[in-house]
């Protein structure tokens, strides 16, 4: 990457996220030179107009997709506008905009080519509930049993992704709960994944996508098809 | 002849003739029809040649032969219930990826009007 700067792209997935969205959107743009992109997945809420006015490009999603489809509709647009650093953060505050660097260094440096946020690395302040944290260490397990990555955060979306593995995902990226399966994709591309420290929060407004109902349903889902992707050919 | 075997007789051509016609109206694709038309053939075939039947059903254990019937139906009943788990899945795909590409084109579509959120649904 001589010459011309790196061309990024911030993907924010939302959801019914009126409330916290045209802060972070405003606080990204006031902060950095990158573009914002906002999809919207299905809101029936102001989501989207409030992100066009806090100055993101928008995607307006006409049915709701879930978290994995909303995503990989950003990595379309980052493929087809040629990003070459796709950054996805979460629409509701968790993720704190600050440590966005941190997560693009390595990508920049060369060191890696994804770069992944972990709550757990350094000190922290991070309290989850105990279905949670089990969870957390099961797919912990999970991924380093199978990919060989040392992971500490497995389930944490806010991370940054190099061209490559933005256009590979364009094309196989989960439908739902996506972030430890695509340990799996990056693992069988042979792509150099980091952890680094960041700070992650409460949600500030709304709701988790995770309630404890499905915390069962989740657990089953990613691991069949965290399996499933360990023996799945990629055409 | 039993009254079970008389009642799969009617009940499996009446099936064949319903699925025959649904096809010729073109409200079931062909690609749909196809298990459902070997099905009721294999059964209409069996209820008729009663020596075939009894001959299957013993070889593999049966004592009642016409219970052999129900196995051969609830098999396709399953084999299309699969079928049409995998047309599901997709149609989830088609659906996923046109709903991405409608994003992306009313994207595209505003980039020149300077973007009025209040154009389109």
């Amino acid at each position: 990457m001589e010459g011309t700067p790196p061309r990024i792209l911030v993907v924010i997935p939302a959801h019914q996220e009126e409330r916290s969205i045209g802060g972070l959107v405003r606080s990204l743009r006031e902060r950095y030179p990158y573009d914002v992109l906002l999809v919207n997945d299905g809101s029936t809420d102001r989501t989207s107009e409030t992100a066009r006015e806090a100055g993101a490009i928008v995607l307006d999603l006409p049915c709701n997709l879930g978290i994995g489809g909303a995503v990989q509709t950003g990595f379309l647009y980052a493929r087809d506008h040629g990003y070459d650093v796709v950054v996805r953060i979460d629409g509701d505050g968790q993720h704190e905009v600050e440590d966005i660097p941190k997560i693009l260094e390595p990508i920049l440096a060369g060191r890696a080519d994804a770069v992944i946020g972990s709550r757990f690395l350094g000190e922290t302040e991070y309290r989850g509930s105990i279905p949670r944290i089990f969870g957390i260490r099961f797919f912990r397990f999970l991924v380093n049993l199978t990919t060989g990555y040392r992971v500490t955060d497995p389930t944490s979306g806010f991370f940054a992704i190099d061209r490559h593995l933005v256009e590979f995902y364009s094309d196989h990226y989960p439908s739902d709960y996506p972030e430890v399966d695509a340990y799996i994709l990056m693992h069988r591309l042979g792509a150099r994944a980091l952890e680094v420290p960041v700070r992650m929060y409460e949600r500030a407004e709304g709701k988790s996508s995770i309630t404890t109902f499905r915390a069962v349903y989740y657990m089953l889902k990613v691991t069949l098809s965290f399996l499933i992707n360990r023996i799945r050919r990629f055409g | 002849m039993s009254r079970v075997t008389l009642f799969s007789i009617c009940a499996s051509a009446a099936l064949l003739l319903y699925i025959l016609e649904m096809v010729r109206r073109r409200k079931l694709r062909e690609e749909y029809s196809i298990l459902w038309l070997f099905g009721s053939v294999v059964i209409l075939v069996l209820s008729l040649k009663q020596d075939w039947l009894v001959g299957i059903a013993h070889a593999v254990g049966i004592v009642y032969p016409p219970s052999f019937l129900f196995l051969v139906g609830i098999l396709f009943i399953l084999l299309i219930l699969i079928h049409f788990s995998i047309a599901i899945s997709k149609l989830h795909q088609m659906n996923k990826r046109m709903a991405q590409e409608i994003a992306l084109m009313k994207e595209k579509a505003m980039e020149g009007t300077s973007g009025d959120p209040s154009i389109g649904p």
